[in-house]
């Protein structure tokens, strides 16, 4: 008998139906993959089994009994535990009281935080995942947070623990150290649900695999030994054999057009985040940034941008300093820059595409003269670049908010792009897209870097950095490890090296295989 | 932008007028229950309120008058939120505008097509320099100027009065009271129409509204400053000054509240008395948030307002309501304004509509 | 020697109703909430607690009905802010507004202030056997009732705040609605108690305004203090300790202009009034930046 058994569910949002008469079974002690592009309904099925949405129709089993589930407090007692892509924790509070939120098993009323630290410096020690339990959780690394709500979880008995893309945002080892600790887990007797995109992984950890693909069972509990090849996945994923390789030619690198120079900056806080960065980026290069998000790659980007100050070093945008200038003077230099998360940083959601797409250049001619706005012009410029960059709305009056995330992004990106950038700074250019709207961005960043601009791209996901850098540059604790031309560069070597481990120069050309 | 009304845009201007409309049926039901528990006839009350303020000729030019100040405040508080800052302030800045206006149009001796303006522009700039206060305390120190501001009113209040008590106080007229010395007749308003006493002061008004609408819309720097009230760290990103916008909008609020000062002395007080324009700049939030800090918006509200506050004595005298009662009318429709959820005919519709944006992708 | 004691006596009374208002605010600005209606609670705590007094002939049983009809009126903001969603600022604005015209319209029919002030039962003071009667510092032991409670009640919230599971919900609230969410906590039931009881305090704040510090309710007599409630809140770094140690120093303003408006120093009264407003003023520059507000604060939470 299957231990988890989802029936018919069905979840719509107003128009929008999320999950589609979705069914699957999962074995005791399995791990089984859910696997789908961003927007396939992963998540929102995850988060109904664990209580946060109510499903529209459908039915959950677990353990032979019908369950009920309305909000998470119902899935904790029933057994089941969720580690959330976005970590559930507060960093401004300890790991004990973290871990004690919601949870009275102990005491009603009084916290008992020492005892509970005991019971939970004991469950850390035998997973062999060693968190104090007094330090307060913003002072810990992402993968210590993952760990912490792992153990959260454990803490709260959970027999079936949903994994919501859990290696995004690790190295290639953690990975690794990270399955190892799944297996330990199952051999306890856990079940384990794990949401990804990734194929390997798929192929890698999982017994089973259900494929979801726009909220339906592309294809349901498929055995692992029935999977024969990524591209077999790839395709129930999305629906249609695709091109996984975006194709692009040698670079031709040019002149230097952006060059840091020992760059350091120390937060508020007095947290050093850069130590002494040295990297150039010529005309008509791609160079890749790889690391594990909060090594520095968002202070790097903001200090190039005037967005914050550096301690010291400097930054030069074609030989000229542009070191602790406002970010009007240096984007005037012909910088253009897709931010790390759109919707705060590049998009105002409640104006309209056409008021969003003058973000950059409002106060420049033709746009505007002596501080007034010409609106007709404006319009015509904008319903070209719409059309240019396939960005498909109604009309450039649509409020920016009411477009889909992919059209969102390929305004953000026309509109960066268009205006013949020397440095483009993309940071996560492709974060929460589907497959397609990924590759067309991607195409275009090569197209970029073919007219002669030189790009310097930041991605957590490591098969993209490797895909479209030409030159690798591996950030860790706010220091340059290594910077690899492409055709040398080596995953696993890549992988230590953001995990701060020095790789000698003869050790990082080890072992074949290919890239991706 | 796109001129044609499509669907999409009546279903918008529906959505402008719907909520509103609704807001203030719903606040007037209730307030005519409380009057009834209170022990008054809700109809006399309503009665009085609307034969005091639209019941004839002079009643249309005292609501205008009324309507003037709180149109001006109004701006006042709009234009700090489309910068994302919420101006509780324009109480003191109506206060020291008036103060301004006031020593200019005492002390001062021109002729009036040149008094008048001097003495606006006094007022603007008095309001104005008044309205950076808060927002240098918030870029230089972070200070929130939801507690600033309304410090700043009764520094502004108590410095008025010790104004009034002493330095400018009136020492002809033999009066006792504290107050100020009577504009001269260069610096008063000329009367628009025969028979009432509405007054220059709502063209004043009017020109502020159409210099907010081409500000905000039009110019480069409004549309900094709405970038920045709607997401700071996108208008960041672009280059854009935080901190100077934030002065400029708080500059600007000040100095359209200073203008109200102005114009409710220049046009029907002539002097200030001691708490003579209290409950103006709370009268402003209200028109600004009713109009939804559109243009067209603080017009119509700035009307309602002006006509509840010219129909409140009227409406004492005809039910014993006190006027009072209407600041209650103004909290109420105000609640219900920005509690709009509550009248959404959307929801009415289709059940369960919100869906979350990154599952939309 | 004289000078001092009755200073630090009117020390504690005006420290008091910053401190019973902060103490409540302390639980709701820690679930994520900015509450600038505070003043206007304040207000209709004062006039009802007068107007409880004077039917009741109890000023404890005013100050019940001050606390209930505050209460009563909290749930309104809770209710726009909470279900419906509003502008927390937006919505306190509101309840500003509608309290001043509410109280002034009351004021009128309840009490019939043509013929003067009516008398009423105020706080009296209840001085502890042995302590009051220490020189000078023994006027801290000669306050009314709500005083002695208001500072007891200190270590009592700063128990609940740090020790037990509803101060870490409420914290937690503040900090991350979703994450707590996600562990089974109920986000609306949080921010509702917390607001109500806020709302409550808030009500014997304005209560001790009107029957502890003066004798009657004069229209507007709040003046900002609600304002001050916040300011002090954010000051003490949203602890009820450092919400006490705030609420000293702006009370010690307040005495201080009582002092030197008594004591005739030729500066006019109207200067001397701005004190207190201008001290908050500096201490909101002055102080801060050391204060982190919880991470969720003024956010509506929407499940999803």
């Amino acid at each position: 008998m299957a231990y988890l058994e989802l029936k018919h569910v069905t979840k719509r949002f107003g128009d929008l139906v999320a999950n589609d008469d979705v069914s699957l079974t999962v074995e005791k002690g399995h791990i089984h993959a859910l696997l789908g592009e961003n927007g396939a309904g992963k998540s929102t099925l995850m988060n109904i089994l664990y209580g946060l949405y109510t499903p529209t129709a459908g039915e959950i089993w677990l353990n032979g009994k019908k369950l009920d589930i309305r909000d998470p407090k119902q899935a904790i007692a029933a057994g089941i535990g969720m580690v959330h892509q976005h970590f559930m924790l507060i960093p401004a509070l300890t790991v004990i009281e973290n871990v004690m939120l919601g949870y009275k098993e102990i005491s009603h009323f009084r916290l008992n935080l020492n005892q509970a630290a005991q019971r939970f410096t004991a469950l850390a020690e035998k997973f062999n995942m060693p968190i104090s339990p007094w330090e307060k959780v913003e002072n810990l690394t992402i993968g210590q947070q993952q760990r912490l709500e792992i153990l959260k979880a454990l803490f709260r008995n959970s027999k079936l623990l949903i994994l919501d893309e859990p290696t995004a945002v690790l190295t290639p080892q953690e990975t690794d150290t990270l399955f190892t600790l799944l297996h330990q887990l199952t051999d306890e007797g856990l079940t384990i649900i794990f949401i990804t995109h990734k194929l390997g992984e798929v192929m890698d950890i999982c017994d089973q695999c259900t494929v979801l693909r726009q909220g339906r069972v592309a294809a349901a509990n498929l055995p692992i030994s029935e999977i024969h090849s990524h591209e077999q996945l790839a395709e129930l994923m999305v629906g249609k054999s695709i091109d996984l390789v975006t194709h692009k030619a040698p670079a031709h690198p040019g002149d230097t057009v952006l060059e840091v120079r020992d760059l350091h900056y120390t937060d508020r806080e007095k947290v050093s985040r850069l130590n002494g960065l040295s990297f150039q980026v010529r005309a008509g290069e791609i160079v890749g940034v790889a690391g594990v998000d909060g090594n520095g790659q968002s202070e790097l980007v903001r200090c190039i941008l005037g967005l914050l100050q550096p301690e010291s070093g400097a930054v030069y945008v074609e030989n000229a300093d542009v070191t602790g200038k406002h970010p009007k003077e240096i984007l005037a230099h012909g910088v253009a820059h897709i931010p790390e998360d759109r919707y705060k940083m590049a998009m105002i959601k409640e104006m309209s595409v056409n008021e969003n797409l003058i973000l950059m250049s409002y106060d420049k001619e033709p746009y505007a003269t002596h501080g007034v706005l010409h609106w007709k012009e404006i319009t015509r410029r904008n319903e070209e670049l719409c059309k240019k960059y396939e960005v498909k709305t109604p009309s450039v009056a649509e409020q920016a908010g009411r477009l889909s995330g992919g059209n969102q992004q390929k305004f953000v990106v026309g509109r960066e792009l268009d205006r013949a950038a020397k440095l483009i700074i993309a940071v996560y250019p492709d974060r929460g897209l589907d497959i397609g709207t990924t590759k067309y961005i991607q195409s275009r960043l090569v197209e970029e870097r073919d007219r002669g601009a030189a790009v310097l791209l930041l991605s957590t996901e490591l098969d993209e950095i490797l895909e479209l850098s030409d030159t690798i540059m591996v950030l860790y604790k706010g220091r340059i490890m290594a910077q690899i031309p492409q055709k040398e560069a080596q995953r696993e070597t890549i992988g230590l090296l953001m995990a701060g481990v020095q790789v000698s120069g003869s050790a990082a050309v080890t072992e074949g295989g290919t890239v991706c | 932008m796109e001129h044609k009304l499509t669907g999409a845009k009546l279903g918008r201007l529906v959505d402008k007028i719907y909520f509103p409309l609704a807001s203030i049926l719903a606040s007037f039901l209730i307030a005519g229950a409380v009057f009834a528990l209170m022990g008054f006839d809700p109809v006399a009350a309503f009665g009085g309120l609307l034969s005091g303020s639209l019941g004839n000729l002079n009643a249309w030019g005292e609501t205008l008058n009324k309507a003037t100040p709180v149109i001006l405040t109004g701006l006042s508080y709009a234009i700090a939120k489309r910068c994302g800052v919420v101006n509780l302030g324009a109480e003191g800045q109506v206060y020291i505008g008036a103060l301004c206006a006031v020593l200019a149009g005492t002390e001062l001796n021109l002729p009036a097509p040149i008094h008048i303006p001097v003495t606006l522009l006094a007022a603007f700039v008095g309001g104005a320099l008044f309205g950076t206060l808060p927002a240098i305390m918030k870029n230089r120190f972070g200070a929130s100027e939801l507690i600033t501001t309304i410090m700043f009113n009764y520094v502004a209040l108590y410095f008025v009065h010790y104004m009034i008590a002493g330095p400018i106080k009136d020492m002809e007229s033999g009066s006792n009271f504290a107050q100020s010395k009577q504009m001269l007749e260069t610096a008063q308003f000329p009367r628009l129409l025969a028979g009432t006493r509405l007054h220059a002061g709502i063209i004043v008004a009017l020109l502020a509204l159409l210099f907010y609408q081409f500000f905000l819309f039009h110019t480069t720097r409004g549309y900094e400053m709405r970038v920045i009230g709607l997401n700071s760290t996108a208008g960041r990103c672009a280059g854009m000054n935080v901190k100077s916008n934030t002065l400029l909008s708080m500059f600007l609020a000040g100095g359209f509240a200073g203008l109200g000062g102005a114009c409710e002395l220049m046009g029907v007080q002539f002097r200030i008395m001691e708490n003579a324009f209290n409950g103006f700049g709370f009268d402003g939030v209200a028109v600004a948030l009713l109009g939804g800090n559109a243009s067209g918006g603080i017009v119509l509200s700035g009307l309602l307002f002006g006509a509840l506050k010219s129909g409140a004595n009227k409406m004492q005298m005809k039910s014993g309501v006190p006027t009072a009662t209407i600041y209650m009318l103004q909290g109420l429709i105000i609640v219900f304004v920005v509690g709009k959820k509550m009248f959404d005919y959307h929801r009415l519709r289709k059940a369960d509509s919100k869906h979350p944006a990154k599952e939309a992708a | 020697m004289e000078d001092i004691a009755s200073f630090l006596s009117s020390l504690i009374r005006m420290s008091t109703p910053l401190l019973i208002a902060g103490l409540g605010l302390v639980f709701s600005a820690n679930a994520g909430i900015v509450n600038i209606g505070t003043e206007g609670f304040m207000l209709l705590g004062a006039l009802m607690g007068c107007a409880g007094s004077y039917w009741t002939g109890s000023a404890f049983a005013g100050a019940v009905i001050a606390m209930v009809a505050t209460m009563v009126f909290s749930a309104v903001f809770a209710f726009f802010t909470l279900n419906m969603q509003a502008d927390q600022t937006v919505v306190g604005a509101a309840v500003n507004i509608f309290a001043s015209g509410l109280t002034i319209t009351l004021n009128r029919i309840v009490f019939d202030t043509t013929n003067g002030v009516p008398v009423i039962e105020t706080f009296n003071a209840m001085p502890i056997p042995g302590l009051s009667s220490i020189p000078v510092v023994g006027v801290l032991f000669n306050q009314s009732l709500v005083c002695y409670l208001a500072f007891l009640a200190v270590p009592v919230v700063w128990y609940i705040m740090k020790k037990t599971h509803i101060g870490l919900e409420v914290r937690s609230v503040g900090e991350n609605p979703r994450a707590s969410d996600t562990l089974g906590i109920n986000i609306l039931a949080t921010r509702w108690w917390t607001i109500l009881l806020s709302g409550l305090l808030s009500g014997l704040a304005g209560a001790y305004m009107s029957m502890g510090q003066l004798s009657f309710f004069t229209e507007g007599m709040v003046s900002g203090k609600g304002f001050m409630a916040l300011a002090v809140v954010v000051l003490g770094c949203y602890s009820p300790v450092g919400v006490m140690g705030a609420s000293l120093i702006f009370g010690a303003g307040m005495a201080l202009q009582y002092r030197l408006q008594a004591a005739n120093t030729g500066i006019p009264y109207q200067i001397i009034t701005m004190l207190p407003y201008v001290i908050t003023l500096v201490a909101v520059c002055g102080f801060i930046r050391k204060s982190r507000a919880p991470a969720a604060t003024a956010v509506a939470y929407t499940k999803e």
